[in-house]
């Protein structure tokens, strides 16, 4: 063939052409598969918001709610609950809550938006289990003298205080996550949406 | 020819060469390339009939993939659901509406089905027309004829899955029709279902079938039919054989490497069918009733059988056959005699090698005695079908009888019809028609 | 042999004649239109769901008939509070059959379950002529039957609207008695509508799958003239 040069050259834009045609193709093709995994329509509607009604909730209870199929713990604190906090600062990992567990309205000293109501998933952050609650003081609960009150996670020994964040030197690598919760009224928490809906 | 006789590759000193010379001392990767692709030689004139194998594996390929997304959220449970449908027909609508995409899958999934049918048949029609079934490629041609009885197994597990009246009730009838079978037969129903009537544990075990058994021995066939040709060569309309004359490297002279030239064709035939694919899957999935058909959207009722209860289309041909067998003969029912013509009628494409004695392969060089019988069993093969869909009628049984006697007629007698004919002189060289 | 081909020659009509149907209107509606689907949407939620469940059909779905969501909560959902929720009835289906003597059918996909092979539409045309034919006969438990569905168990919910039907014998036509709410042209647009909301219904993004289709084959169009392109080049070897 005399103009081997030209027909390689016209044959490898084909090519070209028709790969690149046909990667499009290819990657419009994907699009149906690949969203097919993302959660369905049930999985949305059984993990959307869930509502909590806290007026029943006494001071110094704790009450438990299920939202996407975890455990979200509504405590109501006591003032005493509350004045451990500032005293466990230096025990604590991350006292100021800088890692990226809560919403910004729960970046504060009682990681909340009413400093009596905590609201946040009960799943420690190391392996998953639910911690207990230890609300009692020091050795009333089996715990050390020192304790002051908070959760204790069974499973590998995590310890967490009233505003759910984790004590240092524990397996647990952050505070209990705070999930996005906004009041509806006094007396009913809309947990697992910020906006209050239409 | 694939396996060890090509030369290993020779890196050119590059990362990409370091690497295949690595892989070729370890594994037939080249071999393989060069023996079924690059250095397969095809006869060059392949014609419209030479799309559709690759088109058949296009399609199996479809089916395999839709199918495993499906099954992420198809539940295969007859039980009623809350809201008093059965799960597994609520999980076909699922798909089709909260699952992002499921519609599409679906979709593909069903027309994949229809579609699969329609490119087997047109493929075994080459195979008749050219007299590829033909020694040396006898093996191949069984294979062949294995993947369809497999396929067509295959399609029926399938059909039970959505669990609409149409799934329910055929399954009941092709199942019961097992029962036909003297002695063994009433245990090998309930052995088949796994209940006294098609339920759960029928559900159950057809979606085993289904998904994992015979897609499984779908694909050892399907490359035991592809490593049986190649060994063999490829066929061609003309019929001749074309490693009868070969160049001085041992190339035969009227063959060209499989890639490029065929998978450039071929991809060509892949967006045509896509385009035929898309157009029934976009604007018509249902096929008018045929791919999807309407019964089947009611969820399976075992009080309550619908009035017309017809096979799949892709079925309806044997479903004739098996119809029009009414009469009772040396004391078995014509519902046994029934399931015997149904069978042989698929069987009997396996025995094509020996039952044609024609000096020539391809109809190209054959006379008119050839071109009437193909033609007017293909005409049979349609008016079965077309019968198949209908109801009983007087006229319908008639009919069937006479097309069933012509369609049996056209391969038992073929060992004289073929040698009768008159035939063409077959050229040295294959011809570009 | 001439007897044979005679009957080959008139086996379809034979295959045709076995139909035995009554002649159904054409649905005049169409499914782009909203408005429509809306007021057919309010008639099957408040007439139809007391029997029939629509169990695939999410709340949040009617959404796509350009409804907001406090619409739906407001005028829409009777029996459920969140929009996630599915179109369920809390009727139990073997007291229904007790009562009806048939269990009456989820409607979700009724449109596709009442079709005709080969007659795209014939499941609308069905389900618009069926609720325009109820007649009164005091010979059945619910003292209602249908032309187009000959002792059904299924009362003429719509009556009010309608107004009541006798069937007369001699012409086999159906006649308006005593008027309804509605006048005929009136009853026929509302029953247009709800129809069309279950032909809607039957799939939800059926407008989607058309307007996708159209653009799939426009690309396939445009992939198969390059790749038609390469196979000539490549061929050109070849003699």
């Amino acid at each position: 063939m005399s103009n081997q040069g030209k027909v390689d050259c016209g044959r490898r834009r084909l090519v070209v052409a028709t790969a690149a045609v046909g990667g499009v193709g290819a990657l419009g093709a994907l699009v149906p598969f690949v969203s097919s995994l993302l959660p369905s329509e049930r999985a949305k509607a059984a993990g959307a918001p869930v509502e909590a009604d806290i007026s029943k909730l006494e001071a110094g209870q704790m009450m438990t709610v299920e939202w996407r199929g975890k455990p979200v713990w509504i405590i109501n604190r006591t003032k005493e609950m509350l004045d451990t906090l500032p005293k466990l600062n230096d025990a604590v990992a991350d006292p100021k809550s800088e890692k990226n567990q809560q919403p910004e309205y729960a970046r504060n000293d009682t990681r909340s938006i009413k400093p009596e109501i905590m609201v946040v998933v009960g799943i420690c952050t190391h392996l998953g289990c639910s911690p207990s609650q230890k609300f009692k003081h020091g050795s009333e609960e089996g715990m050390a003298g020192d304790w002051l009150g908070g959760f204790l996670c069974p499973c590998h020994g995590s310890t967490f205080d009233f505003a759910g964040r984790v004590f240092k030197a524990k397996p647990a690598p952050t505070n209990l996550e705070v999930p996005p919760h906004v009041y509806l009224s006094d007396t009913r928490i809309l947990i697992g949406d910020d906006k209050k809906g239409a | 020819m694939a396996g060890g006789n090509f030369e290993k590759y020779k890196s050119d000193g590059s990362l990409a060469g370091n690497l295949l010379e690595w892989v070729d001392a370890r594994f037939p990767a080249t071999s393989m390339w060069k023996g079924h692709l690059s250095e397969y030689y095809a006869p060059k004139n392949f014609n419209f009939w030479y799309f559709f194998g690759s088109l058949a594996l296009l399609v199996l390929v479809i089916q395999i993939v839709t199918g495993i997304f499906l099954v992420m959220h198809y539940k295969p449970d007859a039980a009623l659901n809350a809201n008093g449908v059965p799960v597994a027909f609520a999980s076909v609508e699922y798909i089709m509406r909260d699952v992002a995409g499921g519609w599409i899958i679906r979709y593909m999934h069903s027309t994949g089905a229809s579609a699969f049918f329609i490119v087997v048949y047109l493929h075994m029609f080459r195979g008749l027309i050219y007299g590829s079934y033909r020694k040396p490629r006898e093996l191949t041609w069984l294979f062949g004829v294995g993947i369809f009885l497999v396929l067509m197994g295959e399609a029926f597990f399938g059909y039970l899955l959505p669990w609409g009246q149409m799934s329910y009730w055929g399954a009941q009838v092709i199942v019961n029709l097992f029962g036909a079978i003297p002695v063994i037969g009433n245990d090998l129903s309930l052995i088949i279902r796994g209940d006294f009537v098609v339920g759960d544990a029928t559900l159950n075990r057809f979606f085993s079938f289904h998904v994992i058994a015979f897609p499984l021995i779908l694909l050892g066939l399907v490359a035991a039919h592809i490593l049986a040709l190649h060994e063999t060569g490829s066929n061609n309309p003309d019929g001749i054989d074309i490693k009868e004359k070969k160049d001085e490297h041992g190339i035969p002279l009227d063959g060209i490497p499989f890639h490029p030239y065929y998978t450039v064709k071929d991809i060509v035939g892949v967006v045509v069918f896509l385009m035929a694919f898309s157009a029934v899957l976009f604007f018509a999935p249902e096929g008018g009733g045929y791919f999807l058909e309407t019964p089947n959207f009611y969820p399976a009722d075992p009080l309550k059988t619908p009035p017309h209860i017809a096979p799949v289309w892709y079925f309806t041909p044997f479903y004739s056959i098996l119809r029009a067998m009414v009469w009772n003969f040396f004391g078995l029912d014509a519902k046994f005699w029934g399931v015997v013509a149904m069978g042989a009628s698929v069987v009997i494409f396996a025995f094509l090698p020996w039952l044609d004695r024609a000096p020539v392969r391809s109809i190209r060089y054959r006379g008119p005695i050839t071109k009437v019988m193909i033609t007017v069993f293909v005409i049979c093969f349609f008016i079965l079908g077309y019968l198949g869909t209908q109801s009983p009628s007087y006229w319908g049984e008639k009919i069937s009888q006479v097309c069933t006697v012509f369609y049996f007629a056209f391969f038992l007698a073929m060992p004289w019809w073929s040698r009768m004919d008159k035939f063409k002189p077959v050229p040295d060289r294959v011809t570009m028609k | 042999m001439k007897k044979i081909l005679i009957a080959l020659l008139f086996a379809p009509l034979v295959a045709l004649a076995s139909g035995g149907n009554v002649h159904l209107d054409t649905w005049p509606g169409s499914v782009k239109d909203k408005p429509a689907l809306q007021n057919g949407a309010k008639l099957f939620v408040n007439y139809c769901m007391n029997c029939h469940g629509a169990s695939y059909v999410r709340y949040k779905n009617l959404l796509d008939l350009g409804l907001t969501e406090q619409q739906v909560k407001d005028n829409l959902m009777f029996t459920s509070d969140k929009i996630g929720d599915l179109m369920g009835i809390a009727a139990r289906a073997d007291e229904q059959k007790k009562w009806f003597g048939a269990t009456p059918p989820d409607l979700s996909i009724i449109v596709r379950a009442r079709g005709e092979a080969g007659a795209p539409g014939a499941g609308a045309d069905w389900l618009y002529t069926y609720l325009r034919s109820f007649y009164r006969d005091d010979k059945r438990p619910t003292g209602w039957n249908n032309v187009v569905f000959e002792n059904v168990g299924m009362p003429h919910i719509l009556w009010e609207l309608q107004g009541t039907q006798v069937l007369n014998h001699e012409t086999h036509k159906l006649e308006l008695e005593v008027p309804g709410k509605l006048s005929p042209a009136e009853y026929d647009k509302a029953v247009s509508d709800l129809v069309g909301f279950m032909v809607w219904m039957a799939e939800p993004q059926q407008e989607f799958r058309r307007t996708l289709g159209f653009f799939v084959l426009a690309f396939l169009a445009v992939l198969f003239v390059v790749a038609y392109a390469l196979k000539k080049e490549y061929w050109k070897d070849i003699h």
